[in-house]
């Protein structure tokens, strides 16, 4: 029997819509193996989000709300998960593919003496044990792989699995009491440098407008990718080499080593289509490119590809679909 | 002042994967292999911490087999003062790497550890992480701006989360963990190269350092993810529309 905890991650208390798909990975492996999940909520003031999370089917929602826990350190925040897990003999930990599960979930996995697995993107049952398929390479390469011990510690990428479909009973929610003078403090939380964007985030948008070094500067982007982004409701994302440049914000840079994404509709405009770029969208349903250079890569993976100078065809593609 | 920056032996970024046809590992005979992009960033961030501060002793250190002396060698070339290779056949996984890490820590006792965010080879981004967490110290993942501060006994980092740049400061020992953007890691100049040579590189086995290279992951299988097939090229802007609209039904 699987003891499943699902660390639930929000941004100022509003539900990151990946903890769903956290909570759709821990019921697979339920329906699978048997089992019950519970969430694990960490932060302060966190009635409404802990409320948005009853009726996903799990057995409780945890809260370990605690001004300590205000920002999410990963020393504060794994120290609170491992004492989690042990109290409550959990088995399996799963959080979604993000900068904040990379953070903290190793951190706790090692203090517990966990093996771990990231970027998971599927799970079955295999006699007694579970065997996991997951992505490295630059995407490149699919591990079929297996956990030794008795915890088992997993990141999920949100795109592979579906939320559970909404319940009519309420899991009911519990406190974890949390010891905050015995949590560790080496880090210290000075700002955040958040852009406040009325655009939706990339890993949770339907649509992605994403921008490539064809793009001269950061008002041309604005203009060509953020145009066409706010006409279609969707999100921005850009290649790692606008960002390198300034022209564009880390939290942008969709890839390798930035967000992996999977909407339904992805524009690459002017990007030529680098493997750790592609790593980062190539599981989108449909790829649209817009390049130049007919030989560019990208559109070796577009479902629609046309050669173009972004700032001539972009203009025209707004103005059409105003139609 | 001790900086420990820990390297990995990975393909060259820019080479193709090919996997064995059972499966069962990548094909490794004619690849080019380099420093982790990630590690040559740490790197070069502890060298300029060095030019900064004044003095500082810089090692370098790399879990495997003979063949990652080469990596050493190249972040000797780079800088480094002297290396250490612990030598092992197995293929430890990030937890496995971060006890053995941990074990040169207590023997080294640097006053912090800089080291790649992830791998390019595995993808796992774990290690850093495990190896503060085992060692009991601080850690701040995906640095982008580094500066020490209160005489090399605190450090001010701006770091690159998905909601943006966050600033945190933390006390030291710690582990940080390098983004793409914290530098530039500068080329490796064939002055370098020689001096190189001379430099110290110590082999320890985990044996020797009393832990184990045992992993909890065992990968079973490798294999290609399906790929996807290139669409249409459509001539103009009406024709991409009338496909998103009408074929595809994403707009």
């Amino acid at each position: 029997m699987n003891r499943i905890l699902v660390i639930a991650e929000h941004d100022q208390g509003h539900l990151k819509l990946a903890t769903f798909a956290a909570a759709g990975f821990a019921q697979k492996v339920c329906a699978a193996a048997g089992g019950t999940f519970d969430f694990l909520l960490l932060g302060s003031g966190l009635a409404a989000a802990a409320e948005g999370l009853r009726r996903s089917g799990a057995a409780a929602v945890l809260v370990a709300d605690s001004t300590e826990l205000t920002q999410p350190l990963a020393d504060r925040c794994a120290q609170v998960i491992a004492d989690t897990v042990r109290a409550r003999a959990a088995t399996l930990v799963v959080a979604a593919t993000s900068t904040f599960s990379k953070d903290i979930l190793p951190r706790a996995a090692a203090l517990l003496d966990a093996g771990m697995l990231s970027d998971v993107i599927d799970v079955r049952r295999e006699g007694d044990d579970l065997t996991f398929r997951r992505v490295m390479f630059a995407g490149n390469v699919i591990a079929t792989v297996q956990l030794d011990g008795p915890i088992k510690c997993v990141a999920v990428r949100s795109a592979a699995f579906a939320a559970p479909a909404a319940t009519e009973a309420l899991s009911p929610v519990e406190a974890v009491a949390v010891d905050a003078a015995a949590l560790p403090k080496f880090a210290e939380f000075i700002s955040r440098e958040t852009k406040v964007s009325a655009r939706p985030d990339a890993t949770e948008a339907r649509i992605i407008v994403s921008g490539g070094r064809a793009l001269k500067n950061a008002a041309d982007f604005e203009r060509l990718v953020g145009g066409l982004a706010d006409q279609l409701g969707a999100a921005v994302g850009s290649s790692r080499a606008l960002v390198d440049s300034g022209i564009t914000p880390n939290s942008l840079q969709i890839g390798q080593t930035g967000k992996v994404v999977a909407p339904d509709l992805y524009f690459a405009l002017g990007i030529s289509g680098a493997i750790q770029h592609m790593a980062g969208m190539k599981d989108t349903k449909v790829i649209a490119a817009i390049n130049k250079d007919p030989d560019a890569p990208i559109f070796e993976i577009a479902d629609y590809g046309l050669v173009a100078d972004v700032y001539e065809a972009v203009p025209e593609l707004m103005q059409k679909l105003k139609t | 002042m001790k900086i420990l920056v820990p390297l990995k032996r990975v393909p060259d970024p820019d080479t193709k994967i090919r996997l064995k046809a059972d499966g069962s590992g990548i094909e490794t005979d004619g690849v080019k292999f380099a420093v982790n992009p990630f590690d040559s960033i740490a790197l070069e961030e502890a060298l300029r911490q060095r030019e900064k501060t004044g003095a500082a002793e810089i090692v370098v250190v790399t879990i495997g087999g003979e063949e990652c002396a080469e990596q050493l060698r190249t972040g000797l070339a780079m800088g480094a003062d002297r290396a250490i290779l612990v030598k092992t056949t197995a293929n430890p996984d990030s937890l496995a790497v971060a006890k053995v890490l941990a074990a040169v820590c207590r023997k080294e006792q640097p006053a912090f550890v800089i080291m790649g965010k992830q791998a390019i080879d595995d993808d796992s981004n774990q290690a850093g992480q495990m190896l503060a967490a085992l060692l009991g110290l601080g850690q701040i993942t995906f640095v982008s701006k580094l500066e020490l501060t209160d005489g090399n006994r605190r450090a001010r980092c701006s770091r690159e989360t998905d909601a943006g740049i966050e600033n945190l400061t933390i006390s030291l020992p710690a582990v940080l963990t390098a983004d793409l953007r914290l530098n530039e890691p500068r080329y490796v100049s064939l002055p370098g190269i020689m001096k190189a040579k001379k430099k110290p590189l110590e082999e320890l086995t985990p044996e020797s350092l009393g832990v184990s290279a045992a992993s909890r992951t065992r990968v079973l299988k490798l294999e290609r993810p399906a790929g996807r097939k290139a669409g249409v090229r459509v001539k103009t802007v009406d024709e991409l529309i009338a496909k998103l609209r009408h074929e595809a039904k994403v707009l």
